[in-house]
């Protein structure tokens, strides 16, 4: 069985999967139970200024999608920072780190804009003995509101301040949690960097409303006949985040920036993926919150497998895809494939067919008995018809040999070529 | 509880009262919202799907189980009734696993398709029981139409026919309307007296009378309603049954499988409906499966189909041949009578073992003898009281006749099915609108 043993900016613990800030972490009994099923790592949930804690709604704070059978593929939710005592916190946080040596214990804050809050919440979680503080940038609910969260997360000058800040009245490492409502990840990740940050977390949740009462024509999650946006994760916000890690990995002015990856990480396959985009570790939420603590048994047996069968330990899987993520001017133009059905795993649906030919390029055709087959003349390769097709690899993309002409070009498979050599590229005619 | 399943003879109270309610409830239970939501995601909504093919009444099936997947199965039910204004009974009596659910893709893909009969009940009982009836009569067209039989072919004419303004007198032989559904199919299927409460529904569209009593050729004559009506429609079903051509067949305790399931269907009190200690039923069909399981559920000790042929051949289908097993009913293939033994009643039955060969069916030397105080025809019903002139083809009536049309069991062509009756019976208001549009 692989080691799963993690060193993530020097705060080690046995696996790499953590729990992130939320509301599984907001106290020593959620995080013990945390500990015994097996969790890496917490990042305690957001602890705010001395003084009264928040207040959170007395309502409903959650709303979800879901696919049949109820299975939840999207949540969102309106709670606040954590709602208790900042000194029960710290003491709790004692506690547990003592107890638990060998697991990482990182701690969420968010406090006002100003260096004295900053400074004055560093010193008084010095003593808890964790491991870490992450800077929570990204709460885009409530919080976001009184000019934290992420209002400081969409704003790169404020992210780069308060992160000098932090590592000017600390000596514990420091993450930056970012959000992912902006239009560009880069900024953030490179004010994080550049004010210091040991490391970035992301993502934080996503500005949404996940439904509509029709009935009484509110938001959901609804209190008293009103909602607000709250912030979204889960399985569904994963291929968002995917994105945005992988930028922070390639890009030139952040890669080797150390990446915490969260976003509807669910499974060892999900934590797999955010590690070969460059995430050191991930942290996870969602799913605890679906299934409870238990899961984490599967995602270590799932990741320990999976590096065994490739014969790479947890270090080599890091970043291992980031250098075949590129931009689409650099994609092989001259790599043609087309669609081919298996008749022997169809079962006649027809969905392919309906798709190609109401919404695509009319490139499968369809016999009176049912047969369906790909004109290779017309498919684009466009993968469409893969992807409706409700049997697993019965259709799949078979890529034309060099040399041989593409029915639908008459051109030969060539070299490789993209478009910045492109004669249909008008920068490329410029240039002449 | 005065005799139980050991008691010998026909003897009615063989069960604890408690034990018929259960029995006799439904067969399969309904889904519920959430149960129906699951089954219809499982429906990949198949372009040009085959289930729509292989249904009778070509109802939009990816169409309404999409409806009912988005919380719409009212509307499901209108794309039903659309097809089939006995989507209710069908849903509950089709033999899906030859039709609809054989043709599903998922049962190619996986062996286990789309629960189709079961979320169209769903969606028609929903909707029943909202009092839903989404058809509007159109403007009294003042033609008058005569059907005769209120089966499933004579219900599904009568409506279709009404929708489109004309008057629709019905004529059925039997005190109630419903034909098969009412007197002819299993009790476990259709509980809740549904076939009656479907009739009523049905009659909502307006326009439709129905006169019970009254038989063709003893009552009124095709000649007379020819005259009277400007079409008729018959959908008299097949009111005879074959005989058993078997000595001893007029023995007490013989006697035909479809008038034990009416008579059952008519008893208000399962208790006091006397069945056999030892019941033997003789055919292969649905009527074989429905009269051997309901005399089991009825406390008979044991009870046994004999088939002639061999199991392929049984027109019941595999469902139901496993609906009657699970039931504790033995199945015996290849096997003929010989002989109803015993003194004035029924005592036991004397079976030849039978080869299917090229030249027929030949009965070999091989016998045995089972125990039976009651024995069950059911080897096929026959066209009977069907008025002179008509033609006939292979024992049915031939089709469409000047101002006569047919449909359900009586007419050639499709299955005895009540799904293929509703389909002929609505095919035939359509094409006798059509013609009286244009007089």
């Amino acid at each position: 069985m692989a080691n799963l043993a993690s060193d993530f900016i020097g705060i080690k613990s046995p696996n790499p999967f953590w729990l992130a800030s939320a509301p599984p972490t907001d106290k020593k009994y959620n995080v013990e139970r945390a500990f015994e099923a097996g969790w890496g790592g917490v990042v305690w949930k957001t602890l705010g200024s001395e003084g009264p804690p928040v207040v959170n709604v007395n309502g409903p704070r959650y709303g979800a999608i879901w696919g049949a059978d109820r299975r939840l593929l999207g949540l969102n939710n309106i709670e606040l920072i954590t709602d208790r005592p900042l000194e029960v916190n710290l003491q709790e946080i004692k506690e547990v780190k003592r107890k638990w040596k060998d697991r990482a214990l990182v701690i969420s804050l968010m406090v006002p804009c100003d260096e004295e809050s900053w400074k004055d919440i560093l010193h008084r979680i010095e003593d808890t003995e964790a491991d870490g503080v992450e800077l929570n940038f990204g709460c885009p609910h409530g919080m976001a509101e009184r000019g934290m969260g992420s209002a400081v997360g969409q704003v790169p000058e404020y992210i780069e301040m308060v992160t000098r800040w932090v590592k000017k009245h600390s000596r514990m490492p420091c993450i930056v949690k970012l959000t992912p409502n902006i239009t560009n990840i880069l900024g953030p990740a490179g004010a994080a960097k550049a004010g210091g940050a040991d490391a970035v977390s992301l993502i934080n949740t996503i500005n949404s409303i996940t439904s509509v009462n029709l009935d009484d024509y509110s938001p959901e999650p609804m209190i008293d006949g009103k909602g607000t946006h709250g912030g979204y994760c889960g399985p569904a916000v994963k291929p968002i985040a995917l994105n945005m890690v992988a930028e922070i990995a390639r890009s030139a002015e952040t890669r080797g920036l150390p990446i915490s990856g969260i976003g509807g990480v669910t499974t060892w396959r999900d934590a797999a993926e955010f590690m070969a985009l460059g995430a050191g570790n991930v942290q996870v939420c969602t799913a605890a919150m679906t299934y409870g603590f238990k899961i984490v048994q599967e995602m270590i047996s799932g990741l320990s497998q999976y590096l065994d069968d490739k014969q790479i330990g947890l270090s080599d899987l890091v970043g291992r895809a980031v250098p075949n993520v590129t931009d689409w001017q650099y994609l092989n133009l001259n790599y043609v494939t087309k669609a081919h059905i298996n008749q022997d795993d169809c079962i006649k649906c027809g969905r392919c067919y309906a798709a190609c030919e109401d919404t695509s390029h009319q490139a499968i055709a369809m016999s009176p008995e049912r047969l369906f087959t790909v004109k290779d003349e017309e498919c684009v390769a466009c993968n469409l018809c893969v992807n409706v097709c409700p049997v697993d690899n019965c259709i799949t993309m078979v890529p034309m040999a060099k040399g041989t002409v593409d029915p639908r070009t008459g051109r030969k498979v060539g070299d490789y070529a993209n478009w910045t050599t492109h004669p249909n590229n008008p920068s490329v005619q410029a240039a002449e | 509880m005065s005799n139980t399943p050991l008691t010998p003879g026909i003897v009615a109270n063989r069960l604890p009262s408690q034990a018929y309610a259960q029995n006799f409830g439904d067969h399969e239970a309904p889904l519920d919202r959430h149960e129906a939501r699951v089954a219809a995601d499982r429906c990949y909504f198949c372009h040009d799907a085959p289930c729509i093919t292989a249904c009778p009444t070509s109802i939009d099936i990816p169409l309404f189980i999409r409806q009912i997947a988005t919380g719409t199965p009212e509307a499901a039910a209108t794309t039903i009734w659309t097809q089939n204004i006995l989507g209710g009974m069908c849903a509950r009596v089709c033999p899906t696993e030859t039709l609809c659910e054989e043709a599903c893709v998922r049962e190619a893909a996986e062996g286990k398709p789309v629960e189709i009969g079961r979320l169209q009940r769903f969606a028609t009982d929903v909707a029943m029981a909202k009092g839903l009836h989404p058809f509007e009569r159109a403007a009294s067209t003042g033609k008058r139409v005569a059907v005769v039989g209120a089966g499933p072919a004579g219900l599904a004419c009568a409506h279709r026919l009404a929708m489109h303004g004309h008057d629709v007198v019905v004529l059925e032989r039997r005190p109630k309307a419903g034909g098969l559904n009412e007197y002819g199919i299993a009790s476990y299927k259709a509980t809740g007296d549904f076939a009656q409460k479907e009739v009523d529904w049905l009659l909502q569209i307006g326009g439709i009378e129905i006169r019970t009593g009254v038989e063709l050729g003893r009552d009124v004559s095709l000649a007379q309603l020819e005259a009277d009506y400007d079409a008729v429609f018959l959908g008299i079903g097949l009111a005879g049954v074959n005989a058993l051509r078997a000595e001893g067949e007029d023995k007490a305790g013989v006697r035909d499988a479809v008038d034990f399931i009416a008579e059952l269907r008519q008893t208000a009190d399962l208790s006091m409906l006397p069945v056999g200690r030892d019941v033997v039923v003789i055919g292969g069909g649905m009527t074989a499966v429905d009269a051997a399981v309901q005399s089991k559920l009825l406390g008979a000790e044991t009870v046994t189909i004999v088939y002639r042929r061999g199991q392929d051949k049984m027109s019941a289908s595999g469902y139901e041949q496993d609906h009657a097993v699970q039931a504790g009913v033995r199945i015996i293939h290849n096997a003929a009578p010989l002989r109803v033994i015993g003194n004035g009643a029924s005592q036991a039955v004397e079976f030849a073992y039978t080869q299917d060969g090229p030249d027929g069916l030949r009965l070999l030397s091989e016998t045995f003898t089972l125990k039976a105080d009651q024995v069950f025809k059911a080897i096929g019903q026959t066209l009977s009281g069907a008025p002179q002139g008509l033609a006939v083809s292979g024992g049915k009536l031939a089709g469409h006749q000047g101002k006569v049309w047919v449909g359900g069991d009586c007419a050639a062509g499709g299955e005895d099915l009540t799904v293929t009756a509703v389909a002929e019976g609505r095919d035939a208001a359509e094409a006798i609108h059509a013609i009286l549009l244009n007089h």
